[in-house]
């Protein structure tokens, strides 16, 4: 795939929110953002609670704008700057290029959990079959029971739902992958198996990127860790 | 989203229309392309029904010009096209599902009457493969084949809705339009509706304008989103970037109004 | 006739009339379409044929021959005061035989002898809207009509197959006329539709009421609408008349008594009449109707 090819490039990305509900207070997240992923590599974003990882991670997968800087990613048809891509081109890369693991998943209704993970899979090309025979193993090693399978989520247990989202994210395969706290409230098995399948598609070359809070998780899956506090808005000029 | 052309579907430059002294909707540009689903939020009288009106050629504009490309991939301005070229668009390649089915549908006629319709106005005159036809899509949108000799004002406020969609679809359109299509509906009932047009727009490439005050629906369905004020567009994107980090103060207030979307 | 004098020629004006030709001849020239005229009082009710009244008065000449006929019989109510009306004020000759006659007035039906080139069949129209029932905005209609949009007009046939297993429309079944207008043939049964294809006659329709005038010119194409797997079919009879014996012949059923006696003779009165008094046809008349 793209093994030591980089994937992901930042440069002075800068991030500010505006309350406009709070007389319009400025809110400086993330600064002068700089720095790149490598195909085959998981980056970890590291630093305390409020410092602007989630922020960062949002604004490349274009669910964030950018005020300032550039984001460039690499996709299929070369480098595009997702912060001043059009809504279809971002479509497009996260189609093609770039996936996302929350912790949360978002529910839609009425459809069950073997069908949402499989229609993730044939979200990048894979026919139904595959994609179905792909979303039963990931369900099963991430330790859902199978009586599930068939049922909406939308009433499953909060960890329960959460490995469906995992299982989502990992279905399709695709070159990035940004995790946003995929283990959060895991337990021991269920995080083994994630960093199982994060060391899976580090093999097959993909660029990961993440926010791990679970210390043990991280030193597992880690090969960098960017200290994000050097990125805050106090360090640099205002 | 299905990439056959790479040129919009329908582009909208400068859409004003008035109402007498009254600002309808004000300088409003818009691209849509094929499969891409764009929801028009707003509260009422923001213009985003006056939008759905010029856009889809129901009411002429004081200003501004629609294209749209045929599916024989020339580009028409819509308003330059004659009656009978408009109606032909309206009732092969476009659909219209009304918040309230009484518009939508023909309440005398059966549900098979309904969804035949446009089949018989493009030239089918086989009673057998139209109502095959018929019952397919009744199956699609998940009313029961036995259902298709009754009248729609046999059905619930859910089914109504599910037929108009049916009624729109046996053409295959390539643009829908929908007006609060789940609009009075019970939130199951609604949930159900919203996962049907979900389905048909993946498994149909549809292309979709959708009215809506529900940011929820909007994030449910659309890729793309227009927050109308005032008559005015004030801010547009992709969905979850205009829901998740609102730029303009009214967006804000929008979205911190809702429970949960 | 003495009353004549203190009516203008066929009752109506001068000024009526043409405005009246004025409205036939943009039909003739439209075949199908519904022309709008001024349509005047007339000394009858509505539903009493005011319409084709108007039409008749316009186009009739001293020397025309008029037959009027109801339901297919020249002696109903109907049939006999419009008759009366025109041999008081026009003075003209009238006529039971359609063969006789250069114009005939009609309401719910086309004579059984064929029509010739030079007569005029006047229909009285109730509803000449087609889709009215369909559609009840005129305006809407009309822009159907404008666009030749008639989807509409099938969906009420395939609704008639979804409800009773066929086309149940057995009378003002709707026509396609010259590959363009969607037109209502009046309530005449579904029966006579093929008379008025290609036929000789000037056809004109009159609805008073609705101030509507359409017409068919001589050997226009009249073709009922249907579907390919449900395709037109004229309804047939399975007997003949019980007094003149004629097959293939449109039949009305007569109750002949309070034991639910009945029978079935032609609606045709005149056509039923020539027939028995045709010696080559003899052998079936059964009965001598009382007159």
């Amino acid at each position: 795939m793209s093994l030591d090819r980089e994937m992901i490039r930042l440069d002075a990305v800068t991030k500010t929110f505006v309350m406009h509900l709070r007389g319009g207070a400025r809110l400086p997240v993330v600064n002068n953002v700089a720095f790149a992923v490598r195909g085959g590599e998981c980056v970890v974003l590291g630093g305390p609670s409020g410092t602007g990882k989630s922020s960062i991670l949002k604004m490349i997968y274009g669910n964030y704008r950018a005020d300032g800087g550039r984001i460039d990613i690499n996709g299929p048809t070369g480098w595009v700057d997702i912060a001043r891509a059009v809504p279809r081109a971002v479509l497009t890369l996260r189609q093609s290029t770039i996936g996302y693991v929350s912790q949360f998943l978002r529910v839609i209704p009425r459809i069950g959990a073997l069908d949402i993970v499989a229609s993730s899979a044939r979200e990048i090309g894979l026919d139904e079959p595959a994609a179905r025979a792909k979303a039963a193993s990931l369900l099963e090693r991430l330790n859902v029971p199978e009586r599930l399978w068939h049922l909406p989520p939308a009433t499953f247990s909060g960890g329960e739902q959460q490995r469906i989202n995992i299982a989502r994210g990992f279905a399709a395969e695709r070159p990035i992958l940004l995790l946003d706290e995929p283990t959060a409230s895991l337990d021991g098995a269920n995080r083994a198996a994630v960093v199982e399948l994060i060391e899976a598609r580090k093999r097959a070359g993909a660029a990961l990127l993440g926010i791990f809070h679970d210390e043990d998780v991280r030193d597992r899956v880690a090969d960098r860790v960017i200290d994000v506090t050097k990125f805050a808005p106090e360090a640099s000029a205002r | 989203m299905s990439a056959q052309d790479d040129r919009p579907l329908l582009v909208a430059e400068g859409l004003s229309k008035h109402y007498g002294p009254h600002l309808g909707c004000a300088d409003v540009s818009l691209d849509i392309h094929e499969g891409e689903v764009v929801a028009v939020v707003g509260e009422s009288g923001s213009g985003k029904s006056t939008l759905l009106g010029l856009l889809s050629t129901q009411l002429l504009p004081s200003a501004g010009s629609v294209r749209y490309r045929m599916r024989d991939g020339e580009e028409r301005d819509l308003f330059a096209l004659g009656e009978a070229e408009r109606r032909f668009l309206l009732r092969t390649d476009w659909g219209f599902v009304h918040q309230d089915a009484r518009l939508g549908l023909r309440m005398g006629v059966s549900a098979g009457g309904n969804v035949g319709e446009r089949l018989m106005a493009t030239g089918w005159r086989h009673y057998g493969r139209i109502r095959a036809e018929a019952e397919q899509w009744l199956e699609r949108v998940e009313i029961a084949r036995d259902r298709i000799d009754d009248r729609p004002d046999t059905f619930s406020g859910g089914m109504r809705q599910r037929l108009q969609i049916a009624k729109n679809m046996v053409t295959r359109p390539r643009l829908i339009f929908m007006d609060e299509p789940t609009g009075g509906l019970d939130v199951s009932v609604q949930a159900r509706l919203l996962d049907l047009i979900r389905s048909f727009v993946g498994d149909y490439g549809l292309a979709a304008v959708i009215v809506t005050h529900d940011l929820a629906v909007a994030r449910l369905l659309s890729h793309r989103i227009v927050v109308m004020r005032h008559g005015r567009v004030i801010e547009t994107g992709l969905t979850d970037q205009v829901l998740d980090d609102p730029r303009e103060p009214y967006t804000q207030l929008l979205v911190a109004s809702i429970l949960q979307a | 006739m003495s009353d004549a004098a203190t009516y203008n020629f066929g009752y109506l004006d001068e000024q009526t009339k043409r405005m009246i030709r004025r409205a036939l001849l943009k039909a003739m020239a439209i075949p199908g379409y519904q022309v709008p005229f001024a349509s005047r009082e007339m000394p009858m009710p509505y539903g009493w044929g005011t319409g084709g009244v108007q039409v008749t008065a316009s186009v009739l000449g001293a020397d025309d021959t008029l037959k009027v006929i109801d339901q297919g019989a020249d002696d109903t109510t109907n049939a006999v005061s419009i008759r009366k009306f025109f041999e008081r004020t026009a003075g003209i000759a009238t006529t039971t035989h359609t063969s006789e006659a250069t114009v005939i007035q009609t309401r719910h039906r086309i004579p059984e002898a064929p029509l010739r080139e030079g007569q005029i069949l006047v229909y009285q129209v109730p509803i000449p809207e087609p889709l009215r029932f369909l559609e009840p905005r005129e305006t809407e209609t009309r822009r159907l009509h404008a666009l030749e949009d008639y989807g509409l007009m099938q969906v009420k046939l395939y609704e008639d197959i979804a409800r009773h297993g066929h086309i149940a429309t057995t009378y003002a079944y709707p026509v396609k006329v010259d590959g363009r207008y969607i037109m209502d043939p009046s309530p005449t049964p579904k029966f006579d539709n093929p008379k008025m294809d290609m036929c000789p006659a000037i056809q004109l329709f009159g609805a008073g009421r609705e101030k509507r005038i359409y017409a068919l010119p001589p050997y226009t194409k009249v073709v009922s609408l249907d579907f390919e797997d449900h395709p037109f079919e004229r309804t047939k009879f399975d007997r003949g008349c019980a007094l003149c014996g004629s097959e293939g012949i449109y039949l009305d059923e007569v109750v002949t008594d309070d034991r639910g006696g009945r029978m079935f003779v032609c609606s045709d009165t005149d056509f039923c009449e020539s027939q028995r008094a045709a010696p080559s046809e003899a052998g079936h008349g059964l009965h001598e109707v009382p007159r």
